[in-house]
């Protein structure tokens, strides 16, 4: 038996559960609920001014959420690529087994803090200082979404400056750079294939997450994600909820795919999932 | 430099692993408050621990996540791993274009995956509930075991295998005795990862299983009416059953120098070129 065909279920499997069910997103999104027939009104519906309103805000959180996550992220890898190994790999563990624990889990964590009852508040209190509203706000959410992701930026930025040759720093030096110039003409130019695969992970997840923003923004703090939650479960199958939901995952899958191309334009080098943790 | 600056670089390391794990400590102290609020420490107690294993919903829940994700990341890694070793065997267009495929649940927004599963699940009447959720997470896993058993598969060299069946051994015996053991840390890798993302997951769940309640799904729907203590003890034992166990698998497998790691890999090599060797006795 010829080794390929050991792809064979797999193959079978992704036919069924991969490709399919994407065409099939494209057919509820180009047909019409009474009729079956091609139409181009699902995807109007879901380019309407209120819902695109929505779509900026999500992108809106998601930027913000990713340049946090970026600012934060980078000199966390830089710091731990320079430091001697056991220490390093000791201290990049520590920043991942937090996204061991379940997603909600983490995110529920947060609520204890920034609830009116919350850690803060009663610091706040306790210090004759008075309250503050910090749930059901855009910082929160912010919060939520930079805590849940800040891992996946840190990691590929990490494992491409661990992997840097230490050869290229030395040069520079040997050459008379200073180090600010080290690191704006080598380092960071080096890891810019890094930078952009942690970029991408954190901002996909960040512009369709609905958890986040329901537990820790409330229900009037609508997300891209909601919005689709909400054609499933509350406009249902019956009032053509599943032909408008997936005319806005098609929009949002258009939208990843966007970015997956843009991301692949900076990043020739690496091939495929090769920063995967 | 070095000196002048390595006091601001821990001080930033340790705060952003305060920042980490504030919430998760903080979540454990309050999961031993007798009193219901948070406004007051009612004094310690473990009533909410009480109150969590009595929870016949949070444990069925709980016994769903555990159930799937060990099922789930069963499966892919068998599935996964033939499928790369296949998939590494084919001309680089079939290649490309699997792997292309492959990676389309990786790249997609969870949300999609989750809603194109229901789509397909509910075209094909595939039951609702228990069936569906395996079958989602399944689906998801698959990709992420490929993706960690390929690079493993490009540093195996063909010579080793070439060798083997030069030597006599059958194709599957020279497959089971020379490519698995090379690739199997790979194998493992995938197989932890598989476990962990069906672990972790809501949002896939949550389209795709329809009447199935795993511990995410139960946590959402508990946790949009406020804060719960019964969730606080959840996480506190999640928490420290998740750290044990990498403390466990960190110490079994990594309390080594890198000389150590290094003459671990030349005795794993050599071992598999005793097998090489020995198999083909077997055979003869």
């Amino acid at each position: 038996m010829k080794r390929k065909y050991f792809a064979i279920p797999y193959a079978v499997w992704m036919l069924v559960l991969i490709i399919a069910p994407m065409i099939l997103i494209m057919m509820y999104a180009f047909t019409g609920q009474a009729d079956g027939a091609f139409t181009l009104d699902n995807i109007k519906e879901a380019l309407n001014p209120v819902y695109m309103k929505v779509l900026l805000r999500s992108l809106e959180l998601a930027v913000i959420s990713t340049v946090i996550c970026l600012f934060l992220g980078y000199p966390i890898a830089y710091f731990l690529s320079r430091m001697p190994a056991r220490r390093a790999a000791i201290l990049s563990m520590l920043f991942i087994v937090p996204m061991w624990m379940n997603f909600l889990l983490r995110t529920y964590a947060w609520m204890n803090i920034l609830d009116t009852n919350g850690l803060i508040n009663q610091l706040l209190v306790a210090l004759d200082l008075g309250r503050v509203k910090l749930m059901n706000t855009q910082g929160a959410v912010v919060v939520g979404m930079v805590y849940n992701y800040l891992p996946f930026m840190i990691l590929p930025i990490y494992n491409i400056l661990q992997k840097m040759p230490k050869e290229s720093i030395e040069a520079a030096q040997d050459l008379g750079s200073t180090d600010r110039q080290v690191f704006t003409k080598v380092v960071f130019p080096l890891s810019i294939p890094g930078v952009i695969s942690g970029i991408t992970m954190v901002f996909i997840p960040t512009i369709t997450t609905f958890a986040i923003s329901r537990l820790l923004g409330g229900s009037q703090f609508m997300l891209y994600g909601d919005l689709i939650e909400n054609q499933f479960l509350s406009v249902g199958q019956a009032n053509g909820g599943w032909h408008v939901g997936a005319a806005l995952s098609f929009i949002m899958m258009v939208l990843v795919f966007i970015c997956m191309a843009i991301a692949n334009h900076f990043d020739k080098g690496e091939e495929n999932g090769g920063t995967m943790i | 430099m070095k000196s002048k600056s390595s006091w601001g670089r821990n001080f930033f390391i340790g705060l952003m692993l305060l920042f980490m794990y504030a919430p998760i400590i903080i979540m454990i102290i309050y999961s031993f408050n007798a009193s219901k609020t948070m406004a007051n420490w009612g004094g310690f107690s473990l009533k909410w621990y009480e109150a969590l294993f009595s929870d016949r919903d949070i444990m069925a829940a709980l016994e769903v996540t555990v159930t799937v994700a060990v099922l789930s990341s069963i499966t892919a890694t068998f599935i996964g791993t033939a499928a790369a070793i296949g998939i590494h065997s084919m001309k680089r267009r079939w290649r490309n274009a699997m792997m292309y495929c492959s990676n389309i649940p990786v790249i997609n927004p969870d949300i999609v995956t989750g809603v194109s599963l229901m789509f397909a699940f509910s075209l094909l009447a595939v039951p609702q509930g228990y069936t569906r959720l395996l079958l989602a997470h399944i689906t998801f896993n698959i990709p992420y075991v490929i993706l960690s058993v390929m690079p493993r598969l490009r540093q195996t060299s063909n010579s080793l295998y070439e060798a083997a069946l030069d030597l006599g051994a059958k194709p599957s015996v020279a497959l089971r005795k020379v490519i698995l053991p090379q690739i199997m840390p790979g194998v493992i890798s995938g197989a932890i990862l598989a476990f962990t993302l069906s672990i972790d997951d809501f949002v896939i769940s949550f389209f795709s299983q329809q009447g199935a309640q795993n511990l995410s799904i139960y946590i959402y729907s508990l946790a949009r009416r406020g804060i719960n203590p019964k969730i606080n003890a959840l996480s506190a034992l999640m928490f420290v059953t998740v750290m044990s166990l990498l403390l466990t698998v960190n110490f079994l497998g990594g309390k080594s120098s890198p000389e150590a790691r290094k003459k671990r890999a030349q005795k794993k090599e050599a071992r598999i070129a005793r097998k090489a060797g020995t198999f083909v006795m077997e055979e003869n």
